[in-house]
């Protein structure tokens, strides 16, 4: 019963903010706040959602930039975990690579960006480039990090039960640090997505970022925001996507005391 | 195959820090063997001598056996299930069928049945500490090392968790080594009491007790050792003179 209230509520209250939020947004128009030309109405953000979905542009854009936030960060993902354990296991390693790390972790991936487009062009190369450094550094020091706080007692375990190497990878260090890496992956997802829409609207000829600059360069603020709602509806998706991982009965111990 | 371990002459140290020095003891199979001592004497680096996990600076271990240690806490992977975790000491057996038949058997001797998909944390202290004893008995280990197993529980789950440790060793016998700080555990469940001296480590004292397990905590022989182990710590004028 008071389960079952809470599930209303958690969909009237939201849904009463956005009313309002909407509601203050036309009063501002009606007022005259701001040119028109520079504020549209929530009406005619609404036609212009109800064309781009009839154009096919916004389903195009959307897969596009999907694509692109997709790739960059698979990669990513799958270069930098396995980089990250070798420097948390290996001290070497470590003491080499981790200032570098550290300063390309530092280094905003947008500066990159002039680079990204004298090499790779404009389109979907460039794109998963910037996304890849985004999400490349700092994937490496949070795996980095976690494999370094792994209690010793769980190799102590793997030695006296006979484990080798490669198992210890598999059956202790991997399942030991996913908790970890998996808010890292949380908190990068959404980095790549900001970025994915920032390299579009410089380097892109298509995508979400680039429907901005689009709208933009023709006036149409209307557009404009249409392209910032769906932008800011794919990050939260985004991150109630990853957020499933988290569920996984193999991991829950990562988050409950 | 018999659990037997001896140690010869043994010293560690660490840097400029001595930790054990000449230390000789010879546990045989079948012993209970507690060994207590003053905190930061060493008995932690004792028994990571006979795990091997550490190696003496001079002198010789010779091991016989599989042996397996038992931690004080958190020494199960909490990535895995019960049965997960208890499966790890049967690695060496091929057979799947004859792996669920032994995890069954033991999950039997340590009274957790219905709790083998559950997760170490879905689990109170001392039955956390059945499976990590369940794990280490697995696949017919010969000796059990146990660095202060029960000290994070409560003082009534410890006093539970003697009895059981009692019983499932009766069931199942394996030579023990119980590094402790806690008299009473040694008093009550120990054959041969080793107390070892003040940091660099060395035997102070060693007797036997001969009531058979399980001993009740108020049995004569038992308060009888309690008194002795308190007077080889120096802290005996507590009790009164003896």
């Amino acid at each position: 019963m008071k389960r079952s209230r809470n599930t209303v509520r958690a969909f009237v209250l939201p849904a009463l903010v956005i009313a309002v939020f909407i509601a203050l947004w036309a009063g501002v128009w009606k007022a005259g706040v701001f040119h028109r030309s520079a504020f549209p109405s929530p009406v005619a953000v609404a036609r212009g959602f109800a064309a781009e979905i009839a154009s096919g542009r916004l389903f195009n854009d959307t897969v596009t930039s999907l694509y692109r936030v997709t790739c960059g960060f698979l990669l990513a993902v799958a270069a930098g975990i396995p980089a990250g354990v070798w420097m948390g296991q290996v001290l070497s390693a470590r003491l080499a690579f981790l200032p570098v790390t550290n300063f390309f972790r530092n280094l905003s991936p947008l500066a990159w960006m002039p680079f990204a487009i004298l090499w790779f062009g404009v389109g979907d190369a460039a794109s998963i480039f910037l996304i890849f450094l985004s999400v490349f550094f700092p994937v490496v020091l949070a795996t980095m990090a976690a494999v370094g706080t792994i209690p010793l007692v769980y190799f102590h375990v793997a030695d006296n039960y006979g484990l080798r190497r490669v198992e210890k990878l598999t059956r202790v260090t991997l399942p030991a640090i996913m908790p970890q890496v998996i808010t890292t992956l949380r908190v990068t997802a959404g980095v790549a997505w900001l970025v994915d829409v920032a390299a579009e609207m410089i380097a892109g000829r298509d995508g979400l970022g680039f429907a901005v600059m689009d709208a933009r360069n023709g006036l149409r603020t209307d557009l404009l925001v249409v392209e910032m709602i769906v932008i800011g509806i794919i990050g939260v998706l985004i991150d109630r996507l990853l957020v499933q991982l988290t569920t996984v009965p193999s991991v829950r111990w990562g988050y409950e005391s | 195959m018999a659990g037997r371990l001896e140690l010869t002459n043994v010293s560690v140290a660490f840097g400029a820090v001595e930790v054990i020095r000449k230390l000789s003891l010879t546990i045989s199979d079948g012993d209970f063997v507690a060994i207590i001592g003053p905190s930061g004497c060493g008995k932690t680096t004792l028994l990571n001598l006979l795990a091997g996990f550490e190696r003496p600076s001079a002198g010789s271990i010779d091991c016989q056996g599989q042996v397996r240690m038992v931690y004080q806490e958190d020494g199960l992977f909490p990535w895995a299930t019960v049965t997960e975790n208890i499966e790890l000491g049967l690695r060496h057996i091929a057979d799947r069928s004859e792996r669920r038949r032994q995890i069954g058997e033991l999950l039997k001797v340590i009274h957790i049945e219905g709790f083998e998909h559950h997760y170490p944390r879905q689990l109170s202290g001392g039955m956390r500490q059945r499976v990590e004893l369940a794990r280490a008995l697995a696949g017919g280990s010969d000796v059990l090392l146990m660095d202060e197993p029960f000290s994070a529980l409560d003082y009534l789950t410890r006093l539970r968790m003697r009895n059981e440790l009692a019983r499932v060793l009766s069931e199942m016998p394996r030579t023990a080594v119980l590094v402790t700080h806690d008299i009473e555990e040694a008093a009550q469940l120990a054959d041969r009491i080793v107390v070892l001296t003040q940091r660099p480590a060395r035997v102070r004292r060693e007797f036997r007790i001969s009531t058979p397990r399980p001993r009740e905590l108020t049995n004569p022989e038992v308060v009888d050792a309690m008194g002795r182990i308190l007077d080889a710590l120096d802290i005996g004028s507590a009790t009164g003179p003896k």
